[in-house]
């Protein structure tokens, strides 16, 4: 079984800071990491490696330092990596992004049929969500998001069975081969690599895959021209100064809860008292 | 099968990365081993470059290195509860290219360091502790890492694991630290627009402003404060004797914000917001308490080796000149085709000596306890200097004579005739 993982290498958005004065985002010294929920999913692609063998490639478009995000990967036990990098793919949205995901996706199947594709349910640092399902849809595989377990994976029936949080529960799907699984905070641990496993990421080569490389032509499809979306604006939302008030009731009867209420509102406000008092009934 | 290496550098500070460079660049196969996510990312400093020390590892660091900004004012600033009195010393010189002093900040720098190290042809290896040394009798033939697997061999191991060095102590290399020998030290990095720190600072393009102190800040503890300029924020600590916060009961962070509120201090740091805080053990123990630092198999670099010029605020650059040392020892060694024996290591241990890692740590040897058992250097001298200054400066009718004969009274009236040659001759002895 061939298993690609789409991650992504992400400011630590726990240690972003706003700058107090042009109100722009500071990523100056904030640590880069491996967007958590990618961890996931490679945990479950290399669970199941484990469990009915084959390999599992790192895939990820980026900046030339996101091969530290993939060198982190190939410790945990991933065969392979691929850096899909250009200037050319420079402020990609959603859109963009899927577009040469699944490109080079494709360029890893003509050497090695894929049968599966994970990511992330999303990143910390876009929320958006949409990349994962973007690349299903280009390359029409079947999607599963916000899968939060891998149960079962028929190989000779080409079926897979997984756990999927929904609102109130959680559904169980199965589908069929190929597919893309966007994964949630699973409930597996990530492993503690081997030093074989460090020895071997250490001097893994990672590829390194320019646009045409990663079998992409088209370049109005890549990059700031491919994407529509456009950022009008970038805030920092100011804290509110008005405070949460946990109010006690005596009783739970309504009327008491009303009473409290409204004797609150008229100690906070005596003159809206007046004013309803003032009201002809 | 495990592994086998030239060299296992244990640690990617600034000694274990000069090792470890000096060694790759030297042809042998280099195994560094760093705990922290990656290089930096555990390590803490002031910080303060010195490019001599790096210059003579790698020539053309400045082309690429990350660095802050240039030293071109030193301030040595002694307070008492409202005032300094001290010494500014700014030169254009030291704003001329190659400037000699650097502040950085560590994450980036060491990251940076690292780079070279790996581009020189060593293997790093993060996240991963070294639990034990493999030992053949009295021989260090390799290291046992918390991995699966964790096994790795080679022929010498540099001990570069920093200050608690946990590594020599359980190997019995090294005593366990004592408690009036380190100093434990805390930082704040404020983040403040570059316009205002050059306004502030008086400063224009990359050059910086280093502010050393000492005087009551410490709290008649032994220790100093610092703030150094970055380009974009200040970094502001206090460090102090680890037993004199234990004798004290005296945390690091109540000293720090007391010394954040002093009224020449906080207007510096006005409108800072806080980025980063981080605290660290310094090895300040000096000549006298510098272990051994090799044996059979095994050298031991920078803060392990307990390098650090505390009056001097220098340590990096020793850190990184025993790495290189220790390097070139090594290499000659293995050029020479010679065992890594103790007796064929001890050469490291004379050029050490011959360097001025050893001359300036044996200048100072007397002074931590001079400054130990003496208390009055940071409490009593900088009030009464301050008060000296103040009876001078204040016009209030006043003669100046009598002024004069106020201030000699009341350095007597606090420190007697006899008291005040005393600490004179103290003084010479600490510094002599």
């Amino acid at each position: 079984m061939h298993i690609v993982v789409c991650i992504k290498q992400v400011p630590d958005s726990a240690q972003i800071r706003v700058h107090p004065v042009t109100n722009t985002i500071m990523r100056q010294g904030v640590p880069a990491i491996v967007n958590p929920y990618d961890l996931f999913a490679l945990e479950e692609a290399l669970r199941l490696k484990d469990r009915h063998g084959g390999r599992v490639t790192v895939l990820t478009m980026g900046p030339p330092q996101a091969e530290d995000a993939l060198r982190k990967c190939l410790t945990f036990g991933a065969d392979e990596a691929i850096l899909v990098t250009d200037r050319a793919f420079a402020g990609a949205d959603t859109l963009a992004t899927s577009y040469a995901l699944a490109a080079a996706i494709r360029n890893i199947d003509r050497d090695a049929a894929v049968d599966l594709v994970f990511t992330g349910k999303q990143t910390i640092d876009g929320d958006t969500a949409q990349v994962g399902p973007g690349i299903a849809k280009r390359l029409d595989l079947q999607l599963l998001t916000y899968v939060s377990r891998v149960e079962q994976v028929d190989i000779a029936q080409r079926r897979l069975r997984v756990q999927r949080r929904a609102e109130g529960g959680v559904q169980v799907l199965e589908t069929r081969l190929p597919c893309l699984i966007t994964m949630l905070e699973g409930t597996n641990e990530m492993r503690f690599a081997s030093m074989d496993n460090m020895f071997r990421a250490a001097r893994c080569a990672v590829r390194i895959w320019d646009r045409e490389a990663a079998g992409i032509s088209d370049v109005s499809k890549i990059g700031l021209k491919g994407s529509p979306t456009v950022v009008s604006k970038v805030f920092a939302p100011q804290a509110r100064a008005r405070r949460a008030e946990l109010i006690e009731a005596e009783g739970d009867a309504p009327r008491d809860l009303a009473l409290t209420l409204i004797n609150k509102l008229f100690t906070r406000n005596p003159k809206l008292r007046d004013a309803i008092v003032a009201q002809p009934s | 099968m495990a592994e086998k290496f030239d060299a296992i550098v244990v640690g990617a500070g600034p000694s274990g990365n000069a090792a470890a460079y000096t060694l790759a660049r030297g042809g042998l196969k280099v195994l560094q081993i760093e705990r922290g996510e990656y290089p930096g990312s555990k390590n803490v400093q002031g910080a303060i470059l010195y490019a001599d020390a790096l210059e003579r590892i790698i020539p053309d660091f400045r082309e690429d290195a990350p660095l802050e900004r240039h030293v071109i004012e030193q301030r040595m600033w002694m307070l008492d509860d409202s005032s300094y009195i001290g010494t500014h010393y700014r030169s254009a010189d030291f704003d001329q290219p190659p400037y000699n002093r650097y502040t950085i900040i560590r994450a980036e720098f060491d990251k940076w360091f690292a780079r070279k190290v790996r581009q020189a042809g060593a293997l790093l290896i993060t996240e991963t502790t070294v639990r034990d040394l493999l030992l053949d009798g009295e021989r260090v033939i390799g290291v046992q890492t918390d991995r699966e697997g964790g096994a790795i061999y080679a022929d010498v191991v540099v001990l570069a694991d920093g200050v608690n060095s946990l590594l020599a102590r359980k190997a019995g290399f090294r005593p366990e630290l004592n408690p009036a020998d380190v100093a434990l030290a805390v930082k704040e990095i404020h983040f403040l627009p570059t316009e205002t720190i050059e306004a502030r600072f008086n400063l224009s393009g990359d050059a910086g402003v280093v502010i050393e102190m000492f005087g009551k800040i410490t709290q008649g503890m032994m220790g100093t404060g610092f703030l150094y300029t970055n380009k974009e924020s200040l970094t502001i600590g206090v460090g102090c004797m680890l037993s004199d916060f234990k004798s004290q009961k005296m945390t690091p962070s109540q000293l720090l914000e007391n010394m954040k509120s002093h009224p020449s201090i906080a207007p510096l740091i006005a409108g800072g917001e806080m980025k980063e805080y981080a605290a660290h053990l310094i090895p300040e123990g000096g000549y006298n308490a510098v272990p051994k630092i090799a044996g059979e198999g095994w050298v031991i670099v920078g803060d392990s080796g307990m390098f650090v010029n505390a009056v001097h605020r220098e340590g990096s650059n020793l850190a990184m000149t025993s790495g290189r040392l220790a390097a070139e020892t090594l290499l000659e060694l293995a050029q020479a085709r010679l065992p890594y024996t103790a007796r064929n290591l001890a050469r490291y241990r004379r050029k050490l000596d011959e360097s001025f890692v050893m001359k300036d740590l044996k200048k100072y040897r007397r002074l931590p306890s001079v400054f130990h058992r003496n208390p009055q250097f940071f409490t009593a001298y900088p009030e009464l200097l301050s008060q000296a200054a103040q009876t001078l400066l204040r016009v209030d009718g006043e003669d100046k004579k009598s002024k004069e004969r106020a201030i000699r009274r009341s350095f007597v009236a606090r420190r007697s005739r006899f008291g005040l040659l005393g600490d004179a001759f103290k003084m010479w002895r600490a510094f002599e």
